[in-house]
């Protein structure tokens, strides 16, 4: 048991670090190192940084390094890719933009895609040249995606073309999105997973309106997008016609397939926090109360983090990391969720300031408290995350789905009255 | 990066599950549980024909010679099927004790004895209620015999001999506490065994009155010796109560499968799945934090502080919980005597105080956590 680096890996690494030492943006580095939690880098455009960064890396062979090199990737092993990543460090957090895209959006394209559009279009999305979205959650089909109503109907002229008319929301990045794959209801006759149909689109096609959702904490980092007889050809159709739902299943394992670091819950910001500031019975990490709940978030910061080392093992020797990784997300949302209230429970009256200038740690535990919601529904909320595990991974019954042979068509909505 | 055990470990693991399995079934523990017997002697005696109890005991005592990995391996197998025999005190901490700080006499008198069965060592250290600090040891050493009482001690009445905490400078600081190695069959001697929430593991007030006691390490690092075995002792019971939360979680799953209620199985219902859930969160978190103590143990690592505090409170969190909703899962069965659930609730709130009960496991890991944050 060790945490060494194969001989390859280390030559791997050697090469990495090189390379992003005479390349990053260093200038961005305090910049980048200071935001998280829900607020961005200050001071910076992220968006063109982000880009710059991304066509470096794509010019020398960097950018998505595990899918093939005639797309725009390395053909790198999925261990070489965690390297990239542990040695990328502070600059990934550059590349929030292009996550959806490269994680979710690119495998579907490549998974489905004729060889022509694979060649178009996804060496200029590993690029960071043109961005992708994924247009999948509705107002009515959030965890339960299939119950989604966003239609695609077959154009009248004859044309072969799909014309599309609903709503889609949540869309993470639409406003700068170049392409977003788009999932649709092509037949309302047939069960709720049997009648979808997956489409790609140019985010500039017309008809196409999108309209940022204020959040919580006052970003704007999600959107509604609206379709009004938005015209799609039958090219840009990704698998078969009501086989859109094996095709998000893709895209969804893709976006579980990530494995890295270990989510960050807040817990060495709070440490340093309780190691300065006071409560009545002195420094606050030496109050009793305090040290019992550091303990236990300590414990589920290391056991993330552990966790993360076991699967990066498993890639190490060639295997598919087992199930364990899907516990990160759940563990990590709640407790950043409540080492935020404790953070301003010690900060007392002046916890309620949210001024950087002003607060405590800069106000990051402000940012974390009216961040922290998003991280418990966003991707799968806490409750479809325990299904998951109690069914993929201890291997219980399935939900009783009552709508689950019922014609779509059919099924009662909340709209409707029995 | 090889963070996992290696096939030859799993291959131990195998070897030791197929053997536990076999010689420890369920209705052994309950024979512990209800008979007479303090522990399961037939168990005990095969542990030691294995190997089991000498894996890190070095060849030339009588030992594997093996690593703290392979003992970390056969802990968490132990675990899992709740052995009735003193394993932790006479493994964990005896034999941990005198490879820490014995004398070659020492070691060579012992360890054989250890490694093979034949003796059965523990540690007597707490006085009665209350997280054991320097203060609250007031036991007696003078003149090579000590006077007053340890309890509970854990196995103190099958135990041949204790590693006991004495003082032996007045006052109330650690400088003044040092280690004793006393024949628990000798004069001046006295167990009672006393009542736990766990009779499977049994324990015992034991009254020294002029003991005859031999110097374990020198006079005055009793304090340091014992904090430097805790935390080889806290990351090995740590896989002992993982094993026990993994098997806490199987049972309350395959019964979640096989119990019908309202017209399905009950692990259909979403209150059930994520209760489930959550079990098996803490069961990984835990895990995966042993590893991180496992590695640092196995390594002589200068994080063993860290990660052991960690391990210990991660896996003592996990096995209470596990255990705690493994009998809800399972209804008014998970209550009654007949059904095995209070085996593993009953240990697992009997580990989680053996070694320094989680609130002192918290306070030891924000203590090293600190130091590491402000240096």
């Amino acid at each position: 048991m060790n945490f060494d680096d194969t001989p390859e890996e280390a030559a791997f690494r050697q090469e990495v670090r090189t390379w992003i030492q005479a390349n990053a943006p260093h200038h961005l580095k305090e910049a980048l190192s200071n935001a998280g939690f829900g607020s961005g880098p200050t001071g910076i455009d992220t968006m063109a940084e982000a880009k710059a960064w991304q066509k470096k890396k794509a010019e020398a062979g960097w950018a998505c390094l595990h899918w093939p090199k005639e797309y725009g990737g390395r053909g790198a092993t999925p261990i070489e890719r965690v390297i990239w990543g542990q040695e990328e460090g502070v600059y990934s957090t550059l590349g929030g933009s292009f996550i959806i895209g490269h994680g979710m959006c690119g495998p579907t394209v490549m998974a489905f895609a004729s060889e022509e559009q694979k060649r178009r279009y996804l060496p200029p999305l590993a690029a960071g040249e043109e961005v992708w979205c994924q247009l999948f959650s509705e107002p009515a089909g959030g965890s339960d995606l299939a119950g989604l109503r966003t239609k695609a109907e077959p154009a009248k002229d004859g044309s072969g073309d799909w014309i599309i008319n609903g709503q889609k929301i949540w869309t993470s990045g639409a406003h700068y999105s170049d392409f977003g794959i788009l999932i649709t209801r092509t037949d309302p006759t047939v069960p709720k997973h049997k009648g979808l149909t997956m489409f790609f689109l140019d985010m500039r096609s017309p008809g196409v309106e999108i309209r940022p959702i204020k959040q919580v904490n006052g970003q704007s980092g999600f959107n509604e997008v609206y379709f009004t007889d938005v015209r799609i050809p039958d090219s840009q159709r990704l698998g078969a016609v009501g086989g859109g739902w094996q095709v998000s299943l893709t895209t969804l394992m893709n976006e579980r397939l990530s494995i890295g670091a270990g989510m960050s819950t807040g817990f060495p910001e709070l440490l340093d926090l309780c190691c300065r500031i006071e409560t009545a019975n002195g420094l606050a990490v030496d109050d009793p109360a305090v040290r019992s709940k550091l303990a236990t978030w300590a414990v589920r910061q290391s056991g993330l983090k552990y966790t993360g080392f076991r699967a990066i093992s498993a890639l190490s020797r060639g295997e598919i990391p087992g199930p364990e990784n899907s516990i990160g997300k759940l563990v990590a949302g709640a407790t950043m969720q409540d080492i935020a209230a404790l953070a301003l429970d010690l900060q007392a009256e002046s916890g309620v300031i949210n001024d950087p200038e002003i607060s405590a740690a800069n106000a990051r535990f402000q940012a974390m408290l009216l961040r922290s919601p998003a991280t418990r529904v966003e991707g799968g909320t806490d409750e479809i995350l325990r299904n998951i595990i109690a069914e993929r991974v201890l291997g219980l019954p399935a939900d009783i789905r009552v709508d689950k042979d019922v014609p779509f068509n059919q099924i009662p909505t909340s709209g409707a009255r029995a | 990066m090889n963070f996992e055990f290696s096939d030859e470990q799993k291959q131990l693991r195998n070897e030791a599950r197929r053997f536990l399995e076999a010689k420890c079934p369920p209705a052994a523990v309950r024979q512990v549980l209800e008979g007479s017997e303090p522990f399961d002697r037939a168990l005990w005696k095969g542990l030691g024909e294995m190997g089991f109890l000498g894996v890190v005991i070095p060849e030339e005592h009588g030992g594997l010679g093996l690593g703290y990995l392979e003992l970390c391996v056969v802990a968490e197998e132990l675990g899992r099927v709740i052995a009735p025999v003193p394993f932790g005190s006479s493994v964990f901490l005896a034999t941990e004790f005198i490879l820490a700080a014995g004398s070659e006499a020492q070691k060579a008198k012992w360890l054989p004895k250890l490694a093979a069965g034949e003796a059965i060592g523990t540690f007597a250290f707490a006085e009665g209620a209350g997280a054991v600090t320097p203060r609250t040891i007031k036991l007696q050493a003078s003149g090579g015999a000590l006077t007053g009482v340890k309890i509970p001690v854990a196995d103190g009445d099958v135990a041949d001999f204790a590693i006991v905490a004495a003082r032996t400078a007045p006052g109330n600081d650690e400088r003044g506490v040092s280690l004793f190695i006393v024949e628990l069959n000798g004069p001046g001697v006295t167990r009672e065994v006393v009542e736990t929430i766990d009779p499977t593991r049994s324990h015992a007030r034991i009254s020294f009155a002029g003991a005859a006691a031999e110097p374990l390490g020198a006079a005055g690092e009793g304090w340091s010796i014992i904090n430097g075995v805790f935390d080889r002792a806290a990351v090995l019971t740590a896989f002992e109560q993982v094993g026990g939360a993994d098997r806490a979680l199987e049972m309350a799953r395959d019964y979640a499968l096989e119990r019908v209620a309202f017209g399905r199985p009950i692990g259909s219902f979403q209150a059930v799945k994520h209760m489930l859930a959550d079990m098996y969160v803490s069961a990984t978190l835990a895990r995966s934090n042993c590893y991180y103590g496992a590695w640092a143990l196995s390594t002589g690592s200068s994080e063993l502080g860290e990660a052991a505090a960690t391990a210990r409170v991660s896996a003592t969190q996990a096995f209470q919980h596990c255990s705690k909703n493994n009998i809800q899962t399972h209804g008014g069965m998970g209550f009654t005597w007949a059904f095995d659930c209070h085996l593993y609730y009953r240990r697992s709130n009997l580990l989680a105080l053996n070694l320094g009960s989680l609130s002192v496991w918290e306070d030891r890991l924000i203590e090293r956590l600190r130091a590491k944050n402000v240096a």
